[in-house]
């Protein structure tokens, strides 16, 4: 068993993705409305992902437990922590974990941008903790970014490695700092593309037609961004803003304006574009 | 209800324009894979059909026509 922290979208998606490989998943949140429409949102995306045949059909099924007490992970063989992009609960959810589960069991964090070794810093052994920012929605997308800490052991790298070849998932492994690879470059270019359509100067379809067009990206940063939803884009930008002191990383007036309206992209329905209600 | 004039003017709603029968809804890129539940949900709640195990993939859902035949099949093996 594996245990995953947080119900959100990342959480939720990744639990997916092991139980469709019929490893089994202890998915822990405290928001008890987030944890019992987990396991619809599950069903239903375990669905999508066979579907469009990024899953196996047919083959076992991982049990998926629900539970509210982070006491119920004690026994897994890896913990995937997928919280909210709030350094300090990042923290301390690692924290409290870290003193539950058996010393040298792998901790993973799926932060978007803060640096590894800095939520290492956080529990008993900084050793068991790497990074892995999987993609939304991560049984579509087979490619993970891993991140190695200055202080994460071979052991828990081994780990990480058995635990995406469990999921069936491929890696680039990179080292540790602010957004790592994708987040440095990717969120800077959602902030800029907002800035332009609030500048008025091209519309999101415009801007995403022209990433598609001339630079071959499959939908485009502001569809992009829609998917991970805004409100984590602002938090991981000002993650990096924080951490690297660039002005540039500051989420804009547009991407603010749009997060305080509650227009956070396809979870809400509602983002750069209109997703015609909300998704899970 | 008629299967092909409803799933009309389900995609027509949703992808604001108008589908011949033998389309190819994924070909064009209009609709994206993610959208491909949304319609097995639609169908199953339309037409009262379950669509599970092999009979779950997108090759069943590229055309109208296809997927006519699909919500025929299961009714008729549901009945």
């Amino acid at each position: 068993m594996i245990a995953v922290l947080g119900a959100g979208v990342m959480g939720t998606a990744i639990a997916t993705l092991a139980i469709g490989h019929g490893v089994p998943v202890t998915l822990v949140d405290t928001d008890a409305d987030k944890l019992a429409a987990a396991e619809q949102s599950v069903r239903r995306q375990l669905r999508g992902a066979r579907l469009v045949g990024a899953m196996p059909r047919s083959g076992p099924v991982g049990e998926l437990t629900r539970t509210g007490d982070l006491d119920d992970v004690a026994g897994a063989s890896a913990v995937i922590e997928a919280v909210t992009e709030l350094p300090d609960l990042k923290a301390k959810v690692l924290a409290a974990v870290s003193s539950i589960v058996a010393p040298g069991t792998l901790l993973l964090t799926n932060t978007s941008a803060i640096p590894v070794d800095e939520l290492a810093s956080a529990v008993d052994r900084p050793e068991d903790v790497a990074g892995a920012h999987f993609m939304n929605p991560p049984y579509l997308i087979r490619m993970v970014e891993v991140i190695r800490g200055p202080r994460t052991s071979e052991a828990a790298m081994a780990a990480v490695r058995d635990l995406l070849g469990a999921l069936d998932r491929d890696h680039v492994t990179v080292g540790d700092g602010p957004g790592f690879v994708i987040n440095r470059v990717l969120q800077r270019t959602i902030n800029e593309a907002a800035r332009i359509v609030g500048e008025g100067i091209a519309t999101p379809e415009d801007v995403d037609a022209l990433f598609q067009g001339c630079l071959g990206h499959r939908t485009g940063p502001l569809a992009t961004a829609d998917l991970i939803g805004l409100d984590n884009v602002v938090d991981s930008l000002r993650v990096l803003h924080e951490r690297t002191g660039d002005a540039g990383y500051a989420p804009c007036d547009l991407l603010l304006a749009k997060v305080h309206e509650g227009r956070f992209g396809r979870k809400t329905g509602q983002g750069f574009y209109d997703h015609g209600g909300a998704q899970s | 209800m008629n299967i092909a004039l409803g799933l009309q003017d389900f995609l027509v709603t949703r992808t604001k324009r108008s589908w011949e029968p033998e389309e190819d809804l994924f070909a064009s890129g209009v609709v994206s894979s993610l959208f491909a539940l949304e319609l097995v949900v639609y169908l199953e709640k339309a037409y009262g059909v379950e669509v599970e195990g092999e009979n779950l993939s997108i090759d069943n859902f590229r055309t109208i026509r296809r997927i006519e035949e699909l919500v025929r099949e299961l009714q008729a093996a549901a009945s």
